[in-house]
């Protein structure tokens, strides 16, 4: 199935990068926004033919401030819990305005976008239901693993010790206390062809993965990392080195789980301690060596089980 | 001619979304609509309807995907109930403001707790504000027919608002009853396709759904409240049409024997027929007493209202639901809040009665008619009144 589809399918390289822009300039997002910049380099892949579906959050009003708008494609945004069913309307009305001819036949990519509060908090069960029914559609979830757009609130995508506005690292509290939920687990749960990881300090794999998740026929779930200079306390001219260093440290590995098998794009051979990762930002400053080596050795358990994965899907 | 057959309500109404070819379905099921979209889903199964029937998993999509699909440029239908409505109203508001033409219809049913299925107006009385257009059947050919209705006034360019036509869940729902159904190209002589005057594509980009700032958030809502109002001429317009091809004529209010009444019985939905019944008794015994119902909720015709009750002295205005802590029922304190300054002697009182599906029986109507003439003569009554409530 993935074979076929990506007969066509040809690498971005810093070269044949695309000159087109989905979204502006201009638009309003802080200074060293790593979000805007991942879902800038997704949707120059995806191309110009699509329609975007989007979550309330921060990428909807730093880019639609009326009478202004940023966008350069069809773009609508109803809720904040909905935009997975939204591109599913949208995707399904293309379907039969395309079989009664009442729209020339011609496949456009439908992208529903979304926080990781949009996606992993109160939109999961319009993400889950979108998936399940198999419409043709890429999620982007931009995770910046908080409610950035509110003030910085906690989400369960939230990293454990991760100081937020609602949890707050105190007396009682070494701040985060839950673990990261892993939506592209749950995506692939769905046995959907495609889901992804990808970071924009790795652009152009970033780029290829979302081409892919465009190309693919189905539902495709990309999980972009997104830092945030104002909610993780990092200095703005930062985020693509902590991007980096993410993937780097093992924290967010980049992977894909093609049609249920999971396969490693970026192997981690030499990975850097996770305390280089966290020293960087603020929302992790009040973390002792204690917390930190315990996240350093969940980081570990999970990377193995991920490398398992990919041998038993390599081993088939 | 179109042949009448005896039909259950709830399929009639899938069958006028069907005659209406809709593009796309998107629906979850709540008793009791759910024989409408079961036999949606037939409909679509057998080919017998080109359309996208989209299972969603809550209501919240439901209406998320029919935002979604109208602002492809589909003609977009679904159909809800009660904790299912209550669950949309979130998007219910924000329908209006995309400008999205979708119809659903409302199998009226009592909103939780304690869990009800059974018919009253509370879930609808709970979505008044929403922005919609709102329409209420009587009968199974209304239902029929205030559905092709829908989609010509919701898709007009002077409007391009959505519609809710409410049903009375279970005692109008599920009756079988002879109803004409017209055929696809019947209707197509009324109804003309779908022209979208803004959509999704991307051959030409538009932004829906931006961020309003308080520059012009107020305006937005005007706009909208402006074009509710306007679209009452349109709904008039869409029924003389209706009438001129198929005969049968629909106004905002209906009146039944209000000539010479002295009081008068407002009402809303199918419990009507029942109230009609109660007139006629009560007509017989000399009570001078009329009936007046509400077709069209929103906008709120004030002026067929004010005619319709020219010259009466008392009104009886029944509701379904309950305005907790607040003046009454809701079509009573609208309906006294229209009235008010009226010139004359016109005094209003509220019942409330069929809530969660209690009956509502002729003997009922003339208590409410006899408590609002006796109220009328002391120049005083209640706040209002909750009919064979048990106190204890």
């Amino acid at each position: 199935m993935m074979d076929a589809a990506l007969k066509d399918f040809k690498r971005f390289t810093p070269k044949t990068l695309p000159k087109m822009e989905a979204i502006a300039q201009g638009h309003r997002a802080c200074q060293g926004c790593g979000e805007v910049l991942a879902l800038r380099m997704a949707l120059k892949a995806i191309g110009k033919n699509m329609i975007v579906a989007s979550a309330t959050g921060c990428m909807e009003i730093i880019t639609s401030p009326y009478p202004q708008t940023a966008w350069q494609v069809p773009w609508i945004h109803v809720a904040f819990e909905n935009a997975a069913a939204v591109a599913s309307g949208i995707e399904a009305a293309r379907k039969v305005l395309m079989r009664k001819r009442r729209i020339p036949r011609q496949r456009t990519t439908i992208v529903a976008m979304a926080g990781d509060g949009g996606t992993a908090d109160i939109g999961l069960q319009a993400l889950s239901g979108a998936l399940e029914r198999g419409h043709d559609f890429v999620y982007i979830c931009l995770d910046n693993e908080a409610y950035m757009n509110t003030g910085i609130q906690r989400s369960s995508c939230t990293p454990y010790g991760a100081m937020t506005t609602t949890s707050p690292p105190g007396k009682m509290s070494i701040g985060q206390h839950t673990w990261k939920k892993n939506v592209p687990a749950i995506a692939a749960a769905h046995g959907i062809p495609y889901v992804a990881t990808a970071s924009p300090a790795y652009y152009t794999d970033l780029m290829n993965k979302a081409k892919k998740a465009a190309m693919i026929k189905g539902p495709a779930y990309l999980h972009l990392y997104s830092p945030c200079p104002t909610g993780w306390r990092h200095a703005g001219d930062l985020a693509i080195e902590i991007s980096r260093l993410a993937v780097k440290t093992k924290v967010f590995p980049l992977y894909e789980v093609v049609d249920g098998r999971y396969i490693l794009t970026r192997k981690i051979k030499k990975p850097k301690p996770v305390k280089e990762y966290l020293k960087l930002q603020g929302r992790f400053r009040h973390l002792d060596e204690e917390t930190i080596e315990e996240i350093q050795q969940r980081v570990d358990r999970e990377y193995e089980a991920l490398v398992r994965k990919a041998a038993l899907a390599e081993a088939e | 001619m179109p042949k009448r057959v005896g039909m259950e309500v709830s399929l009639a109404a899938s069958e006028a979304a069907c005659a209406a070819d809709a593009d796309l379905i998107a629906a979850y099921p709540i008793t009791p609509q759910t024989h409408i979209v079961e036999h949606l889903s037939e409909l679509v199964a057998d080919g017998k309807l080109d359309a996208e029937f989209v299972p969603v998993e809550s209501e919240h999509s439901a209406i998320s995907v029919c935002v979604g699909s109208s602002a492809a440029g589909a003609r977009t239908f679904t159909a809800t109930s009660s904790q299912g409505l209550a669950l949309m109203h979130e998007i219910l508001f924000i329908a209006p403001a995309l400008r999205t033409p979708i119809v659903m219809v409302v199998a009226n049913r009592a909103l939780s707790g304690p869990i009800s299925i059974w018919n009253d107006h509370s879930d609808i009385m709970a979505e008044r504000d929403v922005g919609w257009i709102q329409t209420f059947a009587e009968n199974g050919q209304e239902v029929f027919d205030l559905v092709i209705h829908a989609f010509k006034v919701a898709e007009d360019p002077e409007v391009l608002l959505p519609i809710m036509v409410n049903l009375d869940g279970f005692t109008l729902s599920h009756v079988v009853e002879p109803i004409e159904i017209l055929s696809a190209s019947e209707v197509s002589q009324y109804l003309k396709p779908y022209k979208p005057q803004m959509v999704l594509d991307p051959k030409k980009p538009v932004t829906m759904g931006p961020v309003g700032m308080p520059e012009v958030y107020t305006e937005a809502r005007w706009q909208i409240e402006s074009l509710l109002r306007g679209s009452k001429k349109v709904v008039v317009r869409a029924w003389k049409e209706f009438s001129k091809h198929y005969g049968r004529t629909y106004k905002p209010i209906e009146t039944y024997r209000t000539r010479g009444a002295d009081v008068i019985l407002i009402t809303m939905g199918s419990v009507t027929e029942t109230a009609m019944t109660a007139v006629d008794g009560m007509r017989e015994k000399g009570i001078k007493v009329g009936l007046v119902r509400f077709r069209l909720w929103r906008p709120f015709p004030i002026e067929e209202l004010k005619r319709a009750v020219t010259g009466v002295k008392v009104l009886a205005v029944m509701d379904r639901a309950i305005s907790y802590g607040g003046q009454g029922g809701p079509v009573f304190t609208e309906v006294r809040s229209a009235l008010y300054g009226q010139s004359g002697q016109l005094q209003v009182f509220g019942f409330v009665a069929g809530l969660g599906g209690r009956d509502i029986t002729a003997a009922m109507f003339e208590q409410m008619v006899k408590k609002a003439i006796r109220y009328a003569k002391k120049g005083k009554g209640p706040l209002y009144e909750l009919m064979g409530v048990r106190e204890r």
